[in-house]
């Protein structure tokens, strides 16, 4: 399985993975995010920050297709997403993986099960292979062995990690990750976040990830956007860490980026 | 700690020379032990001429928590209102810095959440659009199911055959018992009522005919029905709202599985397979249960009873209950999964969606026991 997405991303370098161009997400009147444009390049690991309730997760609810956006367009490599037919949809529904904040297993499966089913029903795999290919996909996660525990049975870490297995059953080249560290201890984010690097970095794999936990932001991200809830829109972009050192860099977003613990520096900066 | 220290808090607010209400406070002030009314405070605020400054004398003070904050922070808003100063460096340290903790961020008026008081047309004209875009979605999703269903048919819906032969299992075999004990007692209750009435004519063979047609054409259909939408319909709509709140329907979604195809089509399958079934068994468990006050209460011969039975029902009475049956199963199994599907996120909202999936169900099966009845009226059945 290694190899094609290398191979693939190699080819299409030039153009963005995915784009969003002037989405405006509303429900009825009331507006939660607007004039929102961003690109996201091959390879990337795209960190879409923000406070709590500023419409993080659903700006990735419009990217992968659960909510409609009011207006704009989420297109990969070129390709519109959000105005698609639906055998075009179910194209590019098959090109990227999704890791939910809780997992989102299915309860009544075991956790091979989980992996296989996307493989059974997009593969011609036999029920022995699509196992196997199961089994790989869970130790490539560290999940070795568990193939037939059922979701109740393993704890929130392992839940997270079987979650990304899944995501990646059909090798996408995009992964999508809401909120991966939310409820983990510090040393099972880490390893979370090694473990996207590693991905990565073997696959070559475009990651966009959204969270609001600091030490994975700078541990991960190579290219990010800043939503904020006043504006409702982007209000910073970049890598985090040189948002950080820019002196350009709005004080909202570096409010956020040191925890709030930089005010007087920030403002002594500034003033 | 001293024996006063432990007694319930005790307040005397009395006026100092220069016009300071002094506020005295004594024993246990916590939440534990209660809290005195502040009305003292309130009626010497009131008197003329008001106090000038409040001050708090703690010197007999014993034991105190919140409760005590509670109290300062009570006297301090009456105060406020009136715009007498409060005197706050008589409180302890610790009371001190947790009243400027509680007053450090200052309320805000418009967050303030206020439920709209709307006037009681308003009320009804809310529940009627609410009741009329519920309306529009439930043909909404009728229509989804057909579409669904001719995917069925021509072999592009998937589900997992595992899923649906568990579902089966469910909706049949597992909801035996309750079938068994609710189809026996309505016979047996039939039966009862029908022989204290029909002895009076001397014609307790009759009961066997009044139970027979009863059950096979409408009870045994209406009171499995009923049983599956308790029972199985609520559980549906667990089931789905569950799903939606661990988002393991948005899960399917991005993998590309349509939700309907997946979790719905198997088990309105299963439900309507497996109703004519079990309306067969309740017919049988409700003429067996007629038997025993025939038999056992009217000292009918056995062979005697069970004949009348099979001359006063025929073919066509069965076939009805039992294709009232299955289209009872439809709705039970409908009602079951788009509740769970318009479930919020919350787990009080997957008890509301289990609620309403079997008032949805019920609703639907007697409104479709009426147009049965009244259909199989005009067409002589």
């Amino acid at each position: 399985m290694t190899g094609r997405p290398n191979d693939a991303n190699d080819a299409k370098d030039q153009g963005p993975h995915i784009t969003v161009e002037d989405l405006t997400i509303a429900y009825g009147d009331f507006v939660i995010m607007r004039d929102l444009s961003f690109t996201v390049r091959h390879g990337d690991v795209f960190v879409i920050m923000g406070a709590s309730g500023s419409g993080k997760s659903t700006l990735l609810r419009n990217m992968i297709g659960l909510n409609e956006p009011t207006k704009g367009d989420v297109t990969y490599d070129g390709e519109s997403f959000t105005h698609a037919d639906e055998a075009t949809r179910q194209k590019i529904l098959q090109r990227f993986g999704v890791m939910y904040q809780g997992g989102a297993l299915f309860s009544s499966m075991t956790l091979a099960e989980n992996v296989g089913l996307p493989l059974g029903e997009y593969t011609t795999l036999s029920d022995a292979e699509i196992r196997e290919v199961a089994a790989m996909k869970l130790a490539l996660v560290g999940l070795k062995g568990f193939e037939d525990f059922f979701p109740s049975e393993i704890s929130g870490g392992m839940w997270k990690r079987a979650g990304i297995a899944r995501a990646m059953a059909l090798d996408p080249d995009i992964l999508f990750f809401d909120e991966p560290s939310a409820g983990l201890d510090p040393i099972s984010a880490r390893q979370l976040d090694e473990l996207m690097l590693e991905l990565r970095a073997i696959l070559g794999t475009t990651i966009v990830v959204v969270t609001h936990e600091l030490p994975s932001i700078f541990a991960i991200a190579t290219n990010s956007v800043f939503l904020d809830i006043e504006t409702k829109t982007i209000i910073a972009r970049g890598s985090p860490k040189e948002m950080l050192e820019s002196k350009d860099t709005d004080p909202k977003v570096r409010r956020f980026l040191t925890r709030g613990e930089d005010e007087g520096k920030a403002e002594d900066a500034h003033g | 700690m001293t024996e006063a220290a432990r007694k319930r808090g005790d307040m005397t607010a009395s006026r100092a020379g220069d016009g300071t209400l002094v506020v005295r406070l004594s024993g246990a002030w916590t939440l534990a032990t209660g809290l005195p009314p502040l009305a003292d405070v309130e009626r010497e605020l009131a008197a003329s001429p008001p106090p000038q400054r409040i001050a708090f004398d703690l010197g007999e003070i014993g034991e105190w928590d919140s409760g005590l904050m509670s109290f300062v922070t009570r006297v301090g808003d009456l105060a406020a209102g009136r715009k007498i100063p409060v005197d706050q460096n008589t409180l302890p340290e610790g009371l001190r810095r947790l009243l400027a903790l509680a007053s450090r961020v200052p309320g805000q008026k418009d967050v303030r959440h206020v439920e709209p008081q709307a006037s009681w047309v308003g009320r009804v004209g809310v529940v009627t659009l609410a009741a009329w875009a519920d309306l529009f979605e439930m043909l909404e999703f009728i229509g989804e199911i057909t579409l669904a269903f001719g995917r069925l048919v021509r072999g592009h819906a998937r589900f997992r055959a595992r899923d649906f032969w568990l579902l089966v299992q469910q909706a049949g075999a597992d909801a035996l018992p309750i079938v068994t004990l609710i189809s026996f007692l309505v016979g047996t209750i039939f039966a009862f009522v029908g022989a204290v009435q029909l002895e009076r004519f001397g014609a307790t063979i009759y009961v066997a005919d009044l139970v027979g047609i009863a059950v096979v054409r409408e009870m045994g259909a209406v009171m499995t029905a009923i049983v599956m939408a308790g029972r199985t319909g609520a559980a549906y709509a667990a089931q789905l709202g569950t799903m939606k709140v661990t988002q393991e329907i948005d899960a399917l979604t991005t993998m590309g599985f349509s939700p309907l195809d997946f979790l719905v089509l198997p088990r309105l399958l299963a439900l309507c397979l497996m109703m004519p079934l079990l309306c067969l068994y309740a017919d049988a468990l409700g003429v067996l249960g007629g038997s025993l006050i025939g038999i056992g209460m009217l000292k009918l011969p056995p062979i005697t009873y069970f004949n009348q039975t099979f001359n006063a029902v025929s073919l066509t009475d069965l076939g009805g209950g039992v294709l009232k049956a299955s289209v009872y199963g439809v709705l039970v199994a409908v009602s079951g999964c788009l509740r769970g599907l318009q479930s919020g996120s919350s787990s009080s909202a997957v008890g509301d969606a289990a609620t309403s999936a079997v008032v949805t169900g019920i609703v639907a099966i007697i409104v479709a026991c009426g147009i049965f009845s009244v259909s199989f009226y005009i067409l002589g059945i």
